[in-house]
């Protein structure tokens, strides 16, 4: 498959686990007008059955590991994770509340970080247009494996925190994420200074 | 014309045997057997007359009128003590006068009228024969297996066994029904319209409780009023006329159109009470109470339809420009409005369908009030269509009733993976009612092209509004019945063989008929309508179009049969907000307390209430009605005088 | 006649979703403009459906396609009945069952959000069904035949006598092509209560061929339109489909400046329009023709 759609039209899903809220109304902010994603072709779908890139903002704690996972899990192949803010790269602030596990990446692979407190909305727009890549090379392994879906759909009972997310990243395709933290860090601060 | 008199007498003395048998086995053989040979007989009926284009019989009268007449005050002699009995003064009074009303007109006037045939038999008879035939000896088979189940709840109750009487009437009535339509003479087929009442007495006051004995002595009530209307519609004819024959009522028609529509607006208020048209439709509903295959038989495919074939036979001398016939299309195309609007508000499956029995009755009443070839072709379209569909779903919903314990639309959830060949059944019934290439939208195509020919505006009106409605009556429970619900297991090992049989064979001849309506139209209703008017005026679907709606329902029933239900996609849970637990009926509420959801329909019981659209029909329609039958008896008052 | 009908099929069923997922991406285009966004590239509907056909496939229960794929069928078969000329009558009830189907496909998954929206989606079937009937009849009424050739090689136009038909049909649009005040029962934008309604069980190309169908329906449904205008001449069918056009940027004009509405105003005031606007006009056209 030559034409490669999944980069030109990624549609987003949006879930806030543990948080201020602060990252949550930045990816708000990222549709309006002064952004405006939609000229990328995003679309804030709110649904994981049509959606390609799942933007996780806020922590993941006890109630909400398995909603967090759940939504990962009703996402067709190809698809991206993108943690968004620190809290949902590492806890943050909240990495030592008694009922935190952590980022995201303790329950579902992570595919791209977004740093900050908040995130700003350029970086987290950086971060999902260069999740893009992963989505195409995603596709690329479907395309490969025969259109078949790139992972098989996880169909096990939600399992218990940091080991599970380990298993889990061994599952997933043989595509790293495309950025470290201080990566992006360093490139959102370049479009910062632009 | 022995065939025809076998048809009306055979299922008589079948019913008389059927009386004295007791034990279950016996009655299944009897049953079977007789339905068997009338439904061969009806076939055969069919296949003799098809070619003629309309057989009158003299078959003499002399006798058998008198014996009418014998059984004919026996009868009223019942209804008056049973009545008085139960204090029920109307049908008392309703009984008294019209049954010897008929006695003193055929014993002063009858005598000189001249009747030359008392039988006959057309392409809209053998139509009815067909359905009467057909549908009605399938339900009788139904019953067989329904009547096991319904006796074994009554036992429970300490109830005696009455299914000898129950089974006795439904013969009896398949007897009369014959009568009826294939009765040239109106005081033979005034006979059998009573005997068609009595038996939806009976069978409404089948189990005798207080609500059934009341909802007969109702349905009995308003029939006996339009038979009130029947007699004093014969005794105009005979006494103005000099006639007492149908066929010449519609020839003396063709000249004076006028006159012809003060008894015709007699008979057809006559149908219109039959065929539960507002204000009369409340009777109807009542007889909900009475067990399914006598809903099925006498309120939806076959007395009440005695009612509209009265209306299409007259359609004739209808029209837009009589009182008879604007009162006919008025009272029909209201009725079709509200009481499809009423069918929105019900969350009972029976009464769900009673109301779409009626409106489709009104549908038919509006068509041959309209009385062009057009709309008499999409009339009949409509009986058939109606009789075999209407009468699929309603024992479709008998046997979901015994087996889910509810007649509740809304306890049918899950109903396509507890009993997935029923419920396909239903859909496909469903599918008749109102979706495009089946049925019924065949026929609505033609009223619509009538209706606007016609040039009655509200009449449009009321055809639009209430076709919206009715698809938004049926889809919604169509949902209901396509959700698959995850977890259900298949509870479909104990239906009555019977039972499965009628369905798939009503299932059949849904799919047939929507089939071959084509060749029904051009071998059964072109001929009739050609004779009956004359010549066609257009109004009737193009070939082209037929074999468009053909097709598509080829399309439909091949990827049905290839397609349904098949996939190599892998099945994901549903989305639930991501709290599904995995089994797609609970979700994780607060605190992780699982919390199981269910779903429920729309009833918009503040814009379709069942009382508020029965209180604006019944008001319209007693409004178009008294004006109607006001106007002819004006007319007549007025025409009486210039003789005296 | 036969090659007309054929030229108005092939046309169809070619053009039909390039010019559906045309106007799509200028609506999307001319909303950002509105909202003073820069919006996506105009050809993005098509990315959208490219992308869901490449995405992997999956089901909520085995039943669920083979309604959309009725959806599908009979959608595209009523712009191919309207197309080639065919009887408008058939054309409507054709695309009440493929509508239908959508609905039923939506109950099928026994999805609470798939089931609001099916619900919500038969309520505006049930809003604007009169009157679309409404407006065949007028057709009908005026031109004295139901045939789409016939209308389209009448020499006047029906525009001024069905004025008030025309009208009617407009406000009905708005149900049809699910735009705000009136998207009640799924909206391609998130924010709302019901995920996204009727098609939130959809996945992947399942999602892509109703994505196609609806692009056949708006192209069949300005066909609609256009029928108002057309006349034997060339003015007519310029008139017709510049008129088509405008009616569409109207209704996206529409969509930019109202709220979703309640229900139960969508159902009223449709019903109403359809009264006043489309049986007040069949009366006038029964007086003077």
């Amino acid at each position: 498959m030559s034409a490669a759609y999944v980069t030109k039209s990624p549609w987003v899903v949006h879930y806030d686990g543990s948080s201020c809220n602060g990252c949550d109304i930045e990816v708000l902010a990222c549709l309006t007008p002064m952004y405006d994603v939609e000229r990328f072709g995003i679309i804030n779908c709110g649904n994981p059955k049509h959606a390609d890139v799942f933007l996780v903002t806020g922590s993941v704690n006890e109630q909400n590991k398995g909603i967090v996972k759940q939504i990962y899990d009703q996402m067709p192949e190809p698809k991206v994770v993108v943690a968004v803010g620190i809290c949902a790269c590492s806890g943050g602030i909240f990495k030592d509340c008694y009922n935190v596990m952590g980022g995201v990446d303790q329950v579902i692979p992570v595919d791209a970080y977004v740093p900050g407190c908040a995130a700003r909305p350029e970086a987290i727009i950086d971060a999902v247009v260069k999740g893009l890549g992963v989505l195409q090379a995603k596709r690329d392994a479907m395309v490969a494996a025969g259109d078949a879906p790139a992972e098989a759909p996880a169909e096990e009972a939600a399992p218990e925190a940091a080991e599970e997310a380990v298993t889990e990243e061994k599952k997933t395709p043989a595509v790293p994420p495309i950025f470290t933290m201080a990566e992006i860090k360093v490139n959102t601060m370049d479009h910062l200074k632009k | 014309m022995g065939t025809i008199v076998f048809l009306i007498l055979f299922p008589m003395i079948v019913a008389f045997a059927l009386l004295l048998i007791k034990n279950d086995k016996g009655r299944d053989v009897i049953v079977i057997g007789a339905s068997i040979v009338i439904a061969a007989m009806s076939i055969v009926v069919a296949i003799q007359f098809a070619s003629g284009g309309g057989d009158y019989f003299s078959f003499n009268g002399e006798a058998v009128g008198y014996i009418m007449l014998v059984v004919e005050a026996g009868l009223c002699v019942y209804i008056c003590i049973t009545s008085a009995m139960h204090r029920k003064w109307l049908a008392f009074i309703f009984a008294i006068v019209q049954t010897p009303l008929i006695m003193w007109f055929e014993f002063s006037k009858g005598h000189g009228i001249e009747v030359e045939s008392n039988l006959y038999v057309d392409r809209l008879s053998i139509i009815m024969i067909l359905i009467i035939g057909i549908i009605g000896t399938l339900i009788a088979v139904y019953a067989l297996g329904y009547m096991k189940d319904f006796q074994h709840h009554e036992d429970e109750h300490g109830k005696p066994d009455r299914r000898p009487w129950f089974f006795f009437v439904m013969f009896l009535f398949l007897g009369a029904m014959v009568g009826l339509v294939t009765s040239n003479n109106m005081i033979w087929m005034y006979f059998f319209w009573e005997i068609t009442s009595l038996s939806s007495f009976w069978l409404i006051g089948y189990t005798k409780t207080e609500e059934a004995t009341n909802n007969a002595f109702r349905a009995l009530i308003m029939n006996l009023l339009g038979g009130l209307g029947f007699a004093v519609g014969i005794v105009i004819l005979g006494t103005v006329f000099q006639t007492i024959e149908l066929s010449q009522m519609l020839l003396i028609g063709t000249v004076y159109g006028d006159l012809i529509a003060i008894p015709a607006a007699f008979f057809a208020f006559a149908g219109i009470t039959k065929a539960a048209q507002m204000p009369f439709n409340s009777w109807l509903l009542g007889a909900m109470v009475a067990p399914t295959p006598t809903s099925a038989l006498l309120h939806s495919s076959t007395m009440v339809k005695a009612g509209v074939f009265m209306i299409i036979k007259l359609a004739p001398v209808l029209g837009m420009s009589n009182f008879a016939g604007i009162m006919t299309m008025m009272v029909g195309g209201i009725t079709f409005l509200f009481a499809s609007c009423a069918a929105i508000s019900q969350v009972n499956a029976k009464r769900v369908l009673a109301y779409s029995t009626i409106a489709n009755l009104g549908l038919i009443v509006a068509c041959g009030g309209v009385g062009t070839a057009g709309a008499v072709w999409a009339g009949i379209m409509l009986i058939i269509f109606h009789a075999i569909t209407k009468s699929l779903l309603f024992l479709c919903v008998g046997t979901a009733e015994h087996h889910i314990g509810s007649r509740m639309i809304e306890d049918m959830d899950g109903l396509f993976n507890k009993m997935p060949r029923l419920a396909t059944c239903m859909i496909i019934g469903i599918a008749g009612m109102f979706l495009a290439p089946f049925g019924m939208l065949i026929s609505k195509w033609g009223c619509m092209v009538s209706f606007v020919d016609s040039g009655n505006i509200l009449l449009i009106g009321c055809i639009c509004f209430g076709s919206a409605v009715t698809a938004f009556y049926w889809l919604k429970w169509m949902g209901k019945l396509t959700a698959v619900v995850a977890g259900e297991e298949s509870i479909e090992y104990d239906v009555h063989r019977t039972e499965t049989f009628v369905h798939i064979t009503l299932v059949v001849l849904v799919v047939l008929v929507c089939l071959l309506f084509p060749l029904m139209s051009s071998y059964l209703l072109v001929p009739y309508l050609e004779l009956t008017f004359g010549g066609l005026a257009g109004g009737i679907m193009s070939s082209g179009n037929m074999l468009i709606m053909v097709i598509m329902v080829a399309v439909i029933v091949l990827l049905t049969l290839f397609g349904f239900g098949k996939t190599s996609k892998p099945q994901v849970p549903i989305y639930l907000a991501g709290a599904n637990t995995g089994d797609n009926r609970t979700y994780y509420g607060s605190m992780q307390k699982e919390v199981q959801f269910s779903l429920r329909n729309w009833h918009m019981e503040k814009y379709f209430g069942e009382h508020k659209m029965n209180l604006i029909g019944d008001v319209l329609c007693v409004a178009m009605l008294v004006i109607g039958l006001g106007y002819m008896i004006a007319t007549l008052v007025s025409l009486m005088g210039g003789v005296m | 006649m036969i090659i007309k009908s054929i030229i108005g099929i092939v046309a169809f069923l070619v053009l039909g979703p390039f010019v559906g997922g045309l106007l799509a991406g200028l609506d999307r285009k001319l909303s950002a403009k509105m909202q003073r966004r820069v919006g996506p590239p105009v050809l993005q509907p098509f990315y959208d459906v490219g992308k869901l056909f490449q995405k992997e496939k999956q089901t909520p229960t085995r039943f669920q396609d083979f309604y959309v794929l009725l959806f599908v069928i009979f959608v595209i078969a009523s712009g191919v009945l309207f197309f080639m000329g065919g009887d408008l009558l058939l054309v409507i009830f054709t695309l009440t069952i493929g509508a239908a189907f959508l609905i039923i496909a939506a109950y099928s998954s026994n999805s609470p959000y798939a089931e609001v929206g099916a619900e919500r989606e038969l309520l505006a079937m049930l809003a604007y069904e009169p009157m679309v009937l409404i407006t065949v009849i007028g057709f009908y009424m005026y031109t004295g035949s139901f045939r789409v050739s016939d209308i389209l090689a009448g020499d006047s136009m029906p525009f001024l006598p069905l004025l008030g038909i025309f009208f009617g049909w407009l406000f009905i649009l708005t149900l049809k092509f699910r735009k705000s005040p009136f998207d009640l029962s799924m909206s391609h934008h998130a924010h709302q209560e019901l995920v996204r309604g009727v098609t939130t069980e959809f996945v992947g190309r399942t999602m892509g061929w109703v994505e196609i169908s609806h692009w056949y329906e708006n192209v069949f449904l300005l066909g609609f339109v256009f029928l108002f205008f057309a006349n034997g001449t060339a003015l007519g069918w310029i008139i017709g489909i510049v008129v088509a056009i405008l009616t569409y940027f109207f209704e996206v004009f529409i969509d930019n400046c109202f709220a979703r509405m309640k229900w139960q105003f969508a159902f009223k005031s449709a019903w109403v329009i359809a009264v006043v606007l489309g049986m007040i006009n069949l009366f006038v056209l029964y007086i003077c023709f």
